[in-house]
């Protein structure tokens, strides 16, 4: 066990460093020199000359790569231009937003999913289980942004029971609570049919298991059985799964966000990929991508304790 | 509740296939792909999802042969009209009849969904090949490889894609196929642990052959299962990413069209009532991606089976 965790957080290292380098690469394949991009068409060659001593960009390849990882160890990520203001200080803004959005709808899903999961697996192939599985599989096909649009047309436009917009940076999002309904309804429906088919099927898998059949041959009872043993074995897909999902909280939904204009991580690389502000989607990129990699090394570490059945690979 | 509860826990669910074969192998003399078949068949909503499938395929290409619209000049005149005997959906805001723009609309979504899923899948199924036979440090650096452009949302990199390089059509594909192929790679890497401990690849190399002839011969074709349900998904989710990928701007640019350009036309006209600008696209997407969704479910239960007879 020791030995996999070990192998495991090394492996995770280098794919941090793998990170960073196709970070890297990218950077370097975008269109235009960032100098000329700071200073206008019209700058004299000596300035040109100058900044691009000053932002170390005519020192070879590697040796740039070092300097962006040792200003990355320092969590100096880059200034932005467009907004004026370091990439940094726009991400610490952001990532307390997209953390309220993504979290309360992950933890929605997870605690709508859970017991309808169940519900579906014990009355399966029954009426009420094809039309919740038609459902799941409804939203589960509908592009994100459709289905966003689809709400705002039945509840802003139509009804007129909810504002459209998600509340807006200035105000605190605690301000207006029924605009935050919209956008966590909306990432709270894609992510419980998932969920719910996850569950239900790890249900099912359990549910023809031979311990199933040796706790009612003892006399267990159906909800004991249920409850007590098929309910935790089920719930460890579902654990990888929330596992995965960790990072999408802080790299926030892009399109939700987009749709509903919600100011999270997610929006704010929307409108930096839009203004061509590439400090900012590098950054973005990074940190969600590292995020990532760690989130999946939790949910491994995680699945690792949660079963000791595994064999560690 | 507990009446709900106590009823879904027999003793032994009949109605649920068994995880443990009784006793070695049991292929009932009809092959592999027949009794795969049968299970898919009798999935209704596979067919539905068939059905749909080819439905819009001939919508899309054989559509605009019998209705004929014509979709290569604006004409403001008749701007925004809603569905009438002459436009059957309508026209949109340049003017263009709005069920022969859907048609149009669903050729481009449907290629380039197609397509990119395709090159996906063969990319990611040689390297994810590749890496399970080579083993060793080869095969640990290219998974590193694979797991590092996976930490990056697949969304993120499309439109970091999207802002790099110019977007026409083949350039959507090659981006697109850029952030499917690592998941088929993955899967094709478990696939080939396990079959490289199977007695006929050893055969394989005692008779002489190349670990290339092993891997296009033998390893392939007997992932083949995984690789086609993987496929089916893949172009769902291809077809879902060209739409948003349009919807946020970064598509493929007019007067080329597919559905999620058209959603986005149509969000503006949401307050304004012109429901055929917006519900026809939306269904549309919603529709294909279910059909490739119920046929990929359908084609994983049937080969879930087959290889419960392993």
């Amino acid at each position: 066990m020791i030995g996999y965790l070990i192998r495991r957080v090394l492996q995770a290292l280098v794919v941090i460093i793998g990170v960073t380098i196709i970070t890297f690469i990218l950077l370097h394949m975008l269109p235009g020199n960032p100098v000329r991009a700071i200073l206008g068409p019209r700058a004299s060659k000596a300035d040109v000359a100058s900044l691009t001593r000053q932002l170390g960009l005519n020192k070879p390849l590697p040796v740039q790569y070092l300097l962006w990882l040792w200003n990355l160890a320092h969590f100096n990520l880059g200034f932005s231009y467009r907004q004026t203001a370091t990439v940094s200080s726009l991400l610490a803004a952001r990532i307390p937003n997209s953390l309220l959005l993504v979290g309360s709808s992950l933890v929605l899903a997870l605690v709508l999913a859970i017991p309808l999961g169940m519900f579906q697996a014990v009355r399966r192939n029954r009426p009420d289980d094809y039309t919740l599985t038609g459902l799941a599989f409804i939203f589960y096909s509908m592009p994100t942004f459709w289905l966003g649009i689809i709400l705002i047309i039945i509840f802003s436009a139509t009804l007129g029971w909810l504002p459209p917009e998600a509340p807006q940076a200035s105000a605190s999002l605690f301000s207006q609570l029924n605009a935050l309904i919209l956008p966590v309804a909306t990432l709270t429906l894609v992510t419980l049919a998932l969920f719910s088919r996850y569950m239900r099927s790890s249900m099912l898998d359990n549910l023809v298991q031979d311990y199933v059949r040796t706790a009612k041959s003892k006399g267990v009872s159906n909800r004991r059985v249920l409850f007590r043993h098929v309910l935790r074995n089920a719930l460890i897909p579902v654990l990888t799964l929330v596992g995965l999902s960790i990072p999408g909280v802080v790299a926030g939904a892009v399109v939700t966000e987009t749709v509903f204009n919600y100011p999270g991580m997610g929006y704010l690389f929307f409108l930096s990929a839009q203004n061509d502000d590439f400090p900012v989607l590098l950054g973005v990129t990074l940190v969600i991508a590292i995020a990532t990699v760690l989130g999946s090394l939790v949910a491994d570490i995680l699945y690792a304790v949660a079963d000791p059945r595994i064999r560690y690979v | 509740m507990s009446v709900g509860f106590g009823a879904g826990l027999d003793a032994t669910p009949d109605d649920l296939p068994v995880t443990t074969p009784e006793g070695g192998e049991a292929y009932q003399g009809a092959s592999i792909w027949r009794m795969t078949l049968a299970v898919f068949m009798e999935n209704k909503l596979a067919i539905i999802g068939l059905g749909l499938i080819v439905f819009f395929v001939l919508f899309s290409f054989v559509g605009p042969l019998l209705y004929h619209t014509q979709q290569a000049f604006t004409n403001p005149n008749i701007k925004d009209q809603g569905p009438s005997l002459a436009h059957l959906l309508g026209t949109d805001d340049t003017g263009f009849d709005n069920l022969g723009r859907l048609m149009l609309g669903g050729q481009t979504s449907l290629e380039v969904g197609l397509a990119a899923a395709i090159l996906g899948v063969c990319i990611g199924v040689i390297w994810g090949a590749a890496a399970g036979l080579a083993g060793g440090l080869i095969d640990a650096v290219m998974m590193r490889i694979v797991d590092s452009l996976l930490a990056i949302p697949f969304l993120l990199l499309l439109i970091l894609l999207g802002t790099i390089f110019s977007v026409s059509v083949p350039e959507i594909i090659i981006a697109i196929a850029f952030v499917s192929w690592l998941g088929p790679a993955r899967l094709v890497r478990g696939e080939t642990l396990t079959l490289r401990t199977r007695e006929f690849v050893q055969a394989v190399r005692v008779m002489g052959g190349s670990q290339r002839r092993v891997l296009l011969r033998h390893i392939i074709p007997n992932s083949i299962g995984v690789i086609v349900v993987n496929v089916t998904f893949q172009v769902a989710d291809a077809i879902v990413a060209v739409a948003t990928l349009s919807f946020l701007g970064f598509g493929i640019a007019p007067p080329a069209t597919n559905w999620g350009l058209q959603l986005s036309n149509g969000i503006a006209y949401v307050y304004a009532g012109y429901w055929w600008l917006i519900y026809p696209a939306g269904i549309c997407i919603v529709l294909i991606v279910m059909a490739f969704n119920f046929v990929g479910d359908a084609l994983r239960d049937a080969l879930e089976v087959r290889l419960q007879r392993r």
